[in-house]
């Protein structure tokens, strides 16, 4: 027996669940927040919602177990259910300050986490391992998250359903942004069929002069940052940009030393990523779980340190890499 | 393979964003228009979304924490930062968010990754912190508070991104390793890894120096003054 993330896809969709009844029902205070005044408007758009979360819920629990072209039909038609925008959240009665002990789960959530981390690959059940060792992280953030709904049902007095609907303001809140890194990954998985980071690699070697190192470096570092936003994730675009300029034209023709121009390559990307609404899950989920208005709020926040250290990193790939070699 | 499916994919998907259209309808749609300019069958397209969805499901993992977040706040830990804020006089949000921005950026250069996050420390602790040290009144208009919170929010972006490529085991490092080996370029994990600190030296001092500007507009914290 081995313990994998499958196993928490369920749970997931129960958590799911549980939200689509409630915009079915309407509790959690969103009704007077309806901006259709139309009364047709209102009952197709609450009906929208529950759709949208039931058929989430449902991919969820079930593409381990059906033909991926299901799941793939589902995720389009879960593009055509989404509402337009998240249900914001009712503004609440005034609470009282908890106390410091609501900071405990806080804490112990991270800390349970680096347990797991270094205790679960240990284990071993009948001489398998109990947990692959590639997902040891996510299996530890995962039961560190629900050994904190246990106790938080404890400390909050409450049942464990109502601990499960407690997170479903937040999860209406999010509406579409919560599916929007998915759906980004699975473009990248298109894109990255068709071969299209190439298309902008060759584009970039095509029309700089490359026996100039200084264009070359631009190129490399710029053509990071470029493709990183274009595809959301630095991850992907790397391999791209160092097979096509890197490597053959940095490293051979001008002598780069490797280790630098690796490293600060890739955070030539990075400064990307914290300019694109393409890396969802850091630029654009944060602004609906932060109940902010404009969904590219976080992402003007980051501007202004992205460029400098934008030019910092191309600097520094100008330089360090081809520093004398003592 | 000819560039015109790669440029009508990303084309729309730029123009999409920028025009601010519903961002699923627009990424089905650039899939759908990418896929079909290079000749891929629907059955074939369906399988390719899928199996992609199947994969990825692991980046929503985070949703397991809401129900702990929300009954949290539900018993009251916002207001209790808030609380907790009000008594410590001294803390101003340049002080906070410089010193949230070095714990989460030498706790991830740690490989302790795990010690901060969007959901887990901003929305329920590091914005309402920022929040209550900013404005003593309640009056403070939204627009301010918006712009504090997203800053919030880049700031934990700021210090994760710059802070974990500096973990030998992080999954970068080993990519830049793995790739650079097949090219015929053997190199230390920890060789790549130390040179990331140039840069997060200067990510640091670049985001510190922005947020240690916040001002407040002085109508709303007079108070505090």
């Amino acid at each position: 027996m081995m313990i994998t993330i499958q196993a928490v896809y369920p749970i997931i969709a129960l958590l799911i669940v549980i939200t689509a009844l409630q915009a079915a029902l309407r509790t959690g205070g969103s009704g007077d927040h309806n901006p259709d005044t139309n009364r047709w408007l209102r009952v197709t758009s609450r009906w929208r919602e529950t759709a949208f979360w039931a058929v989430l819920a449902a991919l969820f629990a079930a593409a381990d177990f059906w033909p991926d072209s299901i799941t793939g039909a589902g995720v389009l038609l879960l593009a055509v259910l989404a509402p337009a925008s998240g249900v914001r959240e009712s503004v609440a009665e005034l609470r009282q300050a908890g106390g410091n002990r609501l900071f405990i789960p806080l804490l112990l959530i991270p800390l349970l986490t680096l347990l797991g981390l270094w205790w679960l690959p240990q284990l071993s059940w009948r001489g398998q391992p109990l947990v692959a060792g590639a997902q040891a992280s996510l299996i530890a953030l995962a039961m560190a998250a629900l050994l904190m709904w246990w106790w938080v049902q404890r400390q909050t007095k409450t049942t464990l359903v109502n601990v499960m609907s407690a997170g479903t303001p937040l999860f209406r809140a999010m509406g579409w942004a919560l599916l929007l890194p998915l759906m980004l990954a699975t473009l990248g998985a298109v894109f990255a069929k068709l071969q299209i980071g190439q298309a902008v690699a060759d584009g970039v070697s095509a029309v700089m002069p490359m026996q100039v190192r200084l264009a070359a470096v631009l190129s490399y570092g710029l053509g990071m940052a470029l493709l990183t936003v274009l595809m959301g994730n630095a991850f992907a675009a790397w391999p791209i940009m160092t097979a096509g300029i890197g490597v053959p034209i940095l490293i051979q023709q001008h002598g780069a030393e490797p280790a630098s121009l690796a490293a600060i390559g890739m955070l030539c990307g990075y400064c990307g990523t914290l300019l694109t609404p393409m890396a969802a899950n850091y630029n654009i989920v944060p602004a609906a779980l932060l109940d902010l208005s404009d969904r590219y709020a976080v992402i003007r926040a980051q501007v202004a340190t992205a460029l400098p250290l934008l030019l910092c990193n191309l600097a520094l790939l100008y330089w360090l890499p081809f520093r004398q070699v003592l | 393979m000819s560039a015109v499916p790669a440029i009508i994919g990303l084309g729309l998907v730029v123009l999409g964003f920028v025009f601010r259209l519903h961002p699923l309808r627009v990424v089905a749609v650039a899939m759908c228009a990418a896929a079909v300019a290079a000749g891929v069958e629907l059955p074939a397209l369906l399988a390719i979304i899928g199996e992609a969805f199947r994969k990825n499901r692991f980046l929503v993992l985070f949703v397991l924490v809401l129900p702990v977040i929300g009954s949290l706040e539900r018993a009251g830990l916002r207001e209790q930062a808030h609380a907790v804020v009000l008594r410590l006089q001294r803390l101003t949000v340049p002080r906070l968010l410089v010193a949230y921005l070095a714990l989460r950026q030498l706790s991830a250069a740690l490989g302790l990754v795990s010690l901060g996050g969007q959901a887990q420390t901003v929305r329920p602790l590091l914005a309402p912190m920022a929040e209550a040290a900013a404005f003593a009144t309640s009056a403070a208009p939204s627009a301010e508070r918006e712009r504090l919170r997203a800053l919030c929010a880049a700031t934990d972006n700021v210090a994760l991104f710059f802070g974990e490529d500096l973990f030998v085991a992080f999954g970068a490092v080993l990519l830049m390793q793995g790739f650079l080996a097949e090219q015929g370029i053997a190199l230390e994990p920890l060789h790549i890894a130390l040179w990331g600190i140039p840069t997060a030296a200067c990510a640091f001092s670049v985001h510190a120096l922005r947020v240690s500007r916040w001002r407040t507009d002085s109508a709303f914290d007079t108070e505090r003054r």
